[in-house]
Order: C-alpha cells, then structure tokens, then sequence
C-alpha cells in the first residue's frame, strides 16, 4: 500500500463564466520516503496539486488516500489535525508571522498542537542547532537573510516530525548558493525518511529528485524515475 | 491550543500593530470612563440631596395640629371645629408608642432678645433636650438644653451663630444672662453657623425649654411634635401606632396631619436613581461606538493578517482555533480599554470632588462592573464577525496573499 494514493482527482475553478480545470483525473501513488519533483509549466496545476494534497484545497472528484484512509471524505478539524501531525508546509515566499522571532515561528506549530512550553523549548533548541540557526534564535523575520528564513520555515515544517513534507518552489525567492544550501537540507530529511514533494520551475532541482511528475494542463504527462528504487529506503 | 497560548498569541498580535491598538484601547477607555464619570455624578447628585434630607433625620415624622386632608361629607365635616392644640402632655405620651425612639415638641413664636443693652429681634425654638438629637444639631461650645421635666424648664437658652455674633461679637456668650421678653435666660450653649436642614436656619434663631417658650407667649399650644421613630422601613407602623395615640386623647377625633420626610425622600430617591441610570444609558452609547470601533479594526486586522491565517490554517490550526484567537484579541483589546477607561474615569470623579467637594461624586460599583461587562461584551459581540470572517478564509488564496 502506496503512502499516498490519487485516483481521478478533478480540481475545477470557475473564473467568471468559464470553467477552468486545474487539475484532471490526477491518478498517482507515491511510496514512503521518496522524492519526487513536479515540474510543468506555470498553470500546468502544479500548485493545485500540491494544495491538495496538503489537504488545504478539497477535490471536485476522487479520492486520495493517506496510508489507506481516505481523507478527502474527513471533516475540517480532522483535515487540520493531519496538517498539523503528519504534513509539513515549504513555501517559495517563506510565509513566516512578521511579528514572531524565529524561535516562535519554530514553535508554532507545536503551540496549534497544544504541547506544553517545556516541551516545545527543549525541540526548538535542537531545531535551531541543527539549522545553524543559534545566534539568530530572537531575531524577527525582517533581521534574517533570505536563507536564513527559509531555514526557519524548515525547521517549522519539520518540528512536529510529519511523514510527508510538501514544498513549494522552496528556492524560487533564493540566490543560487543558498538555493543549493536549501535543497540539501530538504534532500537531508528525506534521506531520514521523509517523503519529499517539491513543486519546482528548477530543471536542476526537477533533476535530482528520483522521480519527477511532469505536469502539463492539469495532467501528469510524463512520471520519470531514476536512480535505486524509492522502496529499497523502506 | 491551550488558553495561554491563546492570550499570548492574541496578545503579540495586539502588539503587532500599537498605534491601532492604542486608538481602539483608548476609544473603549472614554466609553467607560464617561460612564464612570456619568453615574458618578448622577450618583453623588443623589447623595447630596439624600444627605440634605437626612440632616432633617430621614426617620422623622412631624405631627401638626388640625387636619390637612378633607374628607367626605359627614356629620363632623359639617360642624367647623377648631382643631384641639397639641400640648406638650401630647408629646410625652407618645413615647408610650413602642416603635417611637425620641420625641421633641416644639413651640415657636418670635420675640426679642437683649444683651448689654443690644437688641435683637429672634426667633424662639421652645424645645426640650432630644431635639438636638433628632434634627442632628451639634453645639459649638457649651451644651444643649439639659434633659428635665418639659413641664418646668430651667431659664438658660441655646443661641444661635448670628445672634451670638451680634450680641458677644468676640467674647464668650457661655454663662452670660440674657434678657428674652420679659425673663432671664442663661446662655448655656451656641450653635455652629449655619446649623440648617432644607429650609430652617438656626443661626437667628435661640432655643429655651418648651416649657419657658409657652409662658413667653403665654400660651399652652404646641407648633410641632417631632417623633422620631426607630428605623426608617418602621415610618408607616410607626405613623399609625403615633395617630392612635393622639386620636385616644383627642376624645377619638383624629385632627391631626402627620408628615414623614420619608415619603419626600424615596421620591427624590426614585427620580434620582432614575436620573443616574439615565446618563449611564447615554454614556452606555459611547460604548456601543467603541464597539463598532473594535469590529472596524478587526475587519483591517484580518484583511491584513490573511496570509498569517492561511498559515496557520496550513499549520493545521482548525477554523474554531482561528475564531477564538480573533475573538481572544478583541476581548483583550476591549478589556485594556475598560482598564484604562475605569483609570480615567475614577480619575475624572476625583477631579469632580476635588472641583465641587459638597459632591460625593463616587461612581457606583455597579456602574463600574457593568460599565466593564458591557465592554468586554461589547468587544466580543463585535469581533464575532471578523473572527468569523478570519475562520471561513480559503486557506489557498489566503495563502497566495502576500
């Protein structure tokens, strides 16, 4: 049993009078702790598909499986909690709260959960040590480069330890080098275990997946893999 | 999300923004504080004129001769009586009523007063030694008349301020032999200045034994017994156990009027308190606009935090979580504001006592609980909306909104 099961997922939106189809008959099934990349033009769905399957865009038509359950049927808290226990969030523009230094926009997500402060002091320690992010811990976003921020919404998505981490364009808004800095962090986790899903334009990125999902007018065209088989992690 | 969590996260938030928390803080805090000051106001309005009236002694009932209030046609009615005098046995033998605690009869009559060959016109109190009690009179040197038999009263006389400044100036009045009418009289006592209730001012007038009083204007009469029962909530018993005993020795006819001060008191009382509510009603609409005030801000808080509820919401934060911290926020905000407004308006309160300090202008604590009630409940009632509105964002395109 695949981690993640689509079959026949249909997202339509309705601009004015028109009917736009973002994503069509969207079939796929990815193992635990792959890593794939989805590719594709811009409008090609990619972003839709992403939002779905971090359950915060619900399908017109389909099911998608979670280790078997089907959670497109499930009801909003149920959805938030799967968001907040099994499912981190990358985002290209970093979407940190401006107002919070960089140890509580770690904590975040543990605060949503309700777990205790003494808890989340001792896990956001360790978070900050292992994204070299120490000496930046009280600053706010706005004192923080580029890298630096990105880094910190890492470690937020990382820091309720989801099974599945989705990330969007994670280096779009990145130079080159921390761009790289980034992306081996994120290759980092999943070769701890972690499925992997980047929606990315980077050719090279798209390339280091081991499986990349062209996307193309809503629809996968094209589901290459290379390299060891994702199971031989398992 | 445990409640802490809530308030510290709503509360950052707040932070996040000082200067439209601090308009919106300080619209709340004039809301409360006009109804602080208001019902302060309002309220020591009602005490002043509770406590003019209790000068006079709110449990006071005044017996008058002859009757007021006509009935209907009867055999009586028909005959013109002249109504039977009240006579200081009158007087005493109201103490046989049980719920009575003090009698003073009082007879008036005007003549004139001299000393060291100054004369003055007076008014004179015949009295005995429990009206100083009953209509709260202090003496500011010396004594009041000494308690004896009313029938017979030693010649020695309690005199007013102005007469003691007109006849002794300066000097000691205490001990000094005074000449009222036709008799002798020693000073044994004077007033403070203005020793008044509502309307009679003792300061031109000279207090002397009832009995000495009715042989200066030789007459056996009384102008008023004043009764002074044992608490105010025993006025109407009292009343009647006092009339009983009047009809009795009047040979059953009741030709008497008896007033009670607390009557006129609870009406002021009730139109008072009506008063109060009324400006706390006014003041209550300054609140209401700080009501809207609050759901204004939230509805600009949220349009431009909805990239921070889209994440939250993509951090799994379910809709009601999302709800409780915009409704937490406006709480906080609406409970900073009545803080700072009760600050205010128990500042402006002192500054009405410090301005007019015959005004007891302390607000009352109902007026301050409510005045807090309503604003928290003010801010709640206001920000259901916008939190609303915050929980029902599409987490997709609140996202995209950056």
């Amino acid at each position: 049993m695949a981690q993640i099961e689509l079959q026949g997922i249909d997202r339509r939106f309705i601009l004015g009078d028109s009917i736009v189809s973002a994503l069509r008959n969207i079939s796929v099934a990815i193992e635990a702790g792959e890593y794939v990349a989805i590719m594709g033009p811009s409008g090609s769905g990619k972003s839709t598909l992403l939002n779905v399957l971090g359950l915060l865009d619900p399908p017109d038509a389909g099911t998608y499986r979670l280790d078997g359950r089907d959670v497109t049927t499930l009801g909003s808290n149920e959805q938030a909690r799967i968001r907040r226990e099994r499912i981190g969030f990358v985002f290209q523009s970093f979407h940190l709260v401006p107002r919070l230094s960089a140890r509580e926009n770690i904590a975040l997500p543990m605060v949503l959960a309700g777990i205790p402060p003494k808890d989340r002091q001792a896990r956001v320690g360790r978070a900050l040590e292992d994204y070299g992010l120490a000496d930046r811990a009280d600053h706010r976003p706005d004192q923080l480069s580029g890298g630096q921020r990105q880094r910190v919404a890492i470690a937020r998505a990382t820091i309720m330890r989801p099974e599945v981490i989705l990330a969007d364009e994670p280096t779009g808004n990145l130079d080159r080098a921390t761009g790289q800095d980034v992306t081996q962090i994120l290759e980092a986790l999943n070769a701890q275990g972690v499925t992997l899903l980047v929606v990315t334009h980077d050719q090279e990125l798209g390339s280091r997946a081991r499986r990349c999902l062209r996307m193309e007018d809503g629809a996968v065209v094209e589901d290459l893999r290379r390299g060891p088989s994702s199971s031989g992690l398992r | 999300m445990s409640p802490r969590d809530t308030l510290t996260f709503a509360a950052d938030a707040a932070r996040g923004t000082p200067v439209r928390t601090a308009l919106m803080v300080l619209a709340m805090a004039i809301g409360v504080a006009a109804v602080v000051v208001l019902t302060a106001l309002g309220e020591g309005a009602r005490r002043y004129v509770m406590g003019e009236f209790s000068a006079l002694g709110s449990n006071l009932v005044v017996v008058l001769p002859g009757r007021t209030n006509t009935g209907g046609i009867g055999a009586g009615s028909l005959v013109t009586s002249t109504p039977r005098d009240l006579t200081v046995e009158d007087a005493q033998a109201l103490l046989r009523a049980p719920l009575v605690s003090r009698v003073a009869p009082l007879a008036v009559g005007n003549s004139e007063i001299a000393y060291g060959g100054q004369l003055r016109d007076t008014l004179v109190l015949g009295t005995t030694a429990d009206f100083a009690p009953i209509r709260r009179y202090r003496v500011a040197e010396g004594r009041f008349l000494p308690a004896e038999d009313p029938r017979h009263g030693a010649p020695v006389v309690v005199i007013g301020d102005t007469i003691r400044r007109d006849l002794f100036g300066t000097r000691s009045a205490l001990g000094q032999l005074v000449r009222i009418g036709d008799r002798r009289f020693r000073v044994i006592g004077t007033l403070p200045a203005s020793s008044s209730g509502l309307g009679v001012n003792a300061d031109e007038a000279v207090i002397v034994p009832v009995a000495l009083a009715q042989s200066l204007f030789n007459s056996n009469t009384l102008f008023r017994i004043l009764v002074e029962v044992r608490h105010r909530e025993a006025i109407p018993q009292g009343r009647s156990q006092v009339l009983q005993i009047l009809q009795q020795r009047h040979d059953g006819e009741e030709d008497v009027t008896l007033i009670s001060q607390d009557a006129v008191l609870g009406t002021f009382d009730r139109i008072l308190t009506a008063l109060t509510f009324g400006v706390a009603g006014i003041a209550a609409i300054s609140l209401a606009v700080a009501g809207i005030l609050v759901m204004n801000v939230m509805l600009v808080s949220v349009t431009q935090r909805t990239a921070e509820v889209g994440l939250l919401k993509a951090l799994g934060a379910p809709d009601g979580t999302i709800r409780i911290l915009f409704l937490s926020e406006a709480a906080l905000l609406s409970l900073a504001g009545a803080a700072a407004g009760l600050i205010l308006g128990y500042f402006g309160a002192w500054g009405l006592r410090a301005a007019y300090p015959a005004l007891p202008a302390w607000p009352p604590s109902w007026a301050v609980l409510a005045g807090t009630f309503t604003a928290l409940v003010t801010g709640l009632v206001f920000g259901v909306i916008p939190a609303g509105r915050a929980a029902q964002l599409n987490p997709v395109t609140a996202l995209a909104k950056h």
